[in-house]
């Protein structure tokens, strides 16, 4: 026996020949993994809550990379009769996890037979939270940043977010990717404070959207005019949802355009 | 002897289109003893009778939490119940890891009739010997539930398993619209105690020892009382009822004349009555 501690454990030379060092160090075999970066991604997913309700909207392009190659992408999904989920980030991953929404609304449905509407934002937002968390911990997770709007079990506006990492906040607005740098800011301007969303009106929370998705489509390269806005609404005990798709984004101006430097080759 | 060819297995219709070996996990409920669910909308309660395999030993217990909005009362065999209790408890754990919300009572018993019914159809397996009472709070409200070995699954204002239940049947049916319009959980106990005891045979009583009430509803987890804790409730019985030997059993206060006026209900369900203490009698493996 070789008593050196350094061989310790291994497979004594005599019998099996020198250690494999490689094996310890077998950066060059690990297996090529694919699926572990996006490659059509969608872009921003903004939504405000107001008084008695909740705004979401997000475009219709499928980027791969900086080739804007697809503009029919529906990146809002409805769950159940008053949830709405929002995806930005991979689109195969995002169809995953609406095909993933679509049998948990029929398993609800199997159980529900006497139809009370049980599954809410809340509940969507705590499987997907746990769907995105599990699959990190895989290492292979999806790549995908989520944005949950829909109503609490008291009927107040829901508003959460859950990213690849399984990460979740909630906030009166949200916004996923560059959204999150250039529209969260232009929203919050209209309600600095959480708790204020009941000052906002329906009417306003659209403009807001509306506008910050103008700014998102001039200074986001990877954005498209055309998309599609949700907004839920709790009204007479009822809840109302206005689902929309191909609107245009309104009043563009790219007057600004013509003084802009500082991108691709040089100007005079 | 009288053999019957068509109940070797489960998944064999006799020619009249029976299933026997459902049918007998069916009387194998019969020989548990008996548990009583009743509901008023707001509130659940679940009362048993508890039984001791030989006088040194303990009681089988009766009745089993499964969440904090959620239990079962059992008749039958005692382990198929704690494995569909097991499993109950699973899905709720589910149900609040995955989805932050508390099990739906329906979703709950609709899952283990699921379960039960796969029973009934896969060669070389046995359904379960045992009935279940299932009570829950839930957004929808108050809500009992039968579950049975075949499957089947319905929702009851008052229902009864196990040894005797014909009595206990008996006395919810007389007294259905006082339990619907109870506000108090105290009520409900006392009503459900009521329906138990008619299910006692002559010589036997209620006592802290063989009594087991739980309850649950609005504003009140799912509670079980045992031992001590049933004394409360055996008092409220005697105060507000006669004891169950008098000559006149008039244990519904608000009706009266039907108590002795009912000797045709009493008549048709005696002989069977006696026919499922004698077979309780016989097989002491179920509770």
């Amino acid at each position: 026996m070789n008593h050196d501690p350094f061989y310790w454990g291994r497979p004594s030379d005599e019998t099996y020949g020198h250690y494999n060092h490689a094996i310890a160090n077998a950066k060059s075999q690990i297996p090529t993994s694919h699926t572990q970066q996006p490659i059509i991604t969608g872009t921003s997913v903004l939504a405000l809550k107001f008084k008695n309700g909740v705004a979401i909207a997000a475009d219709n392009m499928g980027s791969y990379g900086s080739l804007l190659r697809f503009n029919n992408i529906e990146r809002l999904i409805r769950v159940g009769t008053e949830t709405i989920v929002g995806i930005s980030g991979d689109i195969s991953d995002l169809q995953y996890i609406e095909r993933l929404l679509h049998q948990l609304q029929t398993e609800e449905e199997v159980y529900d037979s006497d139809g009370g509407h049980n599954l809410r934002a809340p509940h969507v937002h705590e499987y997907l939270s746990r769907v995105m968390y599990n699959r990190r911990l895989k290492m292979d997770p999806l790549w995908n940043a989520i944005i949950v709007a829909g109503f609490s079990d008291d009927r107040t506006p829901f508003l959460r977010y859950v990213d690849l990492l399984g990460v979740t906040y909630g906030s009166l607005a949200l916004a996923t990717g560059f959204g999150a740098h250039l529209a969260v800011p232009l929203l919050r301007k209209l309600v600095p404070y959480d708790a204020d969303y009941e000052k906002v009106s329906e009417e306003q929370a659209r403009v807001a959207i509306a506008d910050s998705l103008r700014v998102l489509y001039y200074r986001d390269a990877r954005s498209s005019d055309k998309y599609t806005f949700a907004v839920l609404t709790f009204e007479n005990d009822k809840i109302n949802v206005d689902y929309k798709q191909d609107l245009k984004v309104e009043n563009q101006s790219w007057r600004f355009a013509e003084n802009l430097i500082g991108y691709g080759s040089k100007q005079q | 002897m009288f053999r019957n060819n068509y109940d070797n297995d489960s998944v064999t219709y006799s020619p009249t289109g029976r299933l026997f070996q459902v049918e007998y996990a069916l009387e194998a409920i019969k020989q548990g003893s008996a548990a009583v669910g009743i509901t008023s909308g707001s509130h659940v309660v679940l009362v048993a009778l508890k039984r001791n395999a030989e006088e040194l030993g303990s009681y089988q217990k009766k009745i089993i939490k499964v969440d904090d909005h959620m239990g079962i009362a059992l008749a039958g065999l005692a382990p198929d119940a704690r494995v569909l209790s097991n499993y109950l408890r699973k899905l709720a754990m589910n149900s609040k890891l995955v989805f932050n919300r508390p099990l739906l009572t329906s979703k709950a018993v609709l899952s283990i009739a699921d379960k039960a019914q796969e029973n009934t159809q896969l060669y070389g397996s046995r359904p379960y010997g045992v009935g279940l009472l299932v009570a829950g709070w839930d957004e929808t409200g108050a809500h009992l539930y039968e579950f049975q070995p075949s499957g089947s699954v319905l929702e009851y204002n008052g229902a009864a398993i196990g040894a005797r239940s014909q009595a206990a049947r008996t006395y919810l049916e007389r007294n259905l619209d006082a339990i619907r319009s109870c506000t108090e959980i105290e009520e409900l106990v006392v009503h459900g105690l009521n329906a138990l005891r008619d299910t006692l045979s002559q010589d036997m009583e209620l006592t802290i020892q063989n009594t087991s009430v739980s309850f649950v509803g609005k504003d009140k987890d799912f509670t079980i009382h045992d031992n001590e804790d049933v004394q409360q409730w055996l008092d409220k019985l005697d105060s507000t009822s006669n004891d169950k030997n008098n000559a006149n059993d008039d244990e519904d206060d608000d009706n009266d004349e039907p108590a002795e006026g009912t000797a045709t209900a009493a008549d048709s369900t005696q002989p069977e009555l006696t026919q499922e203490g004698a077979a309780a009698d016989d097989n002491m493996e179920t509770d």
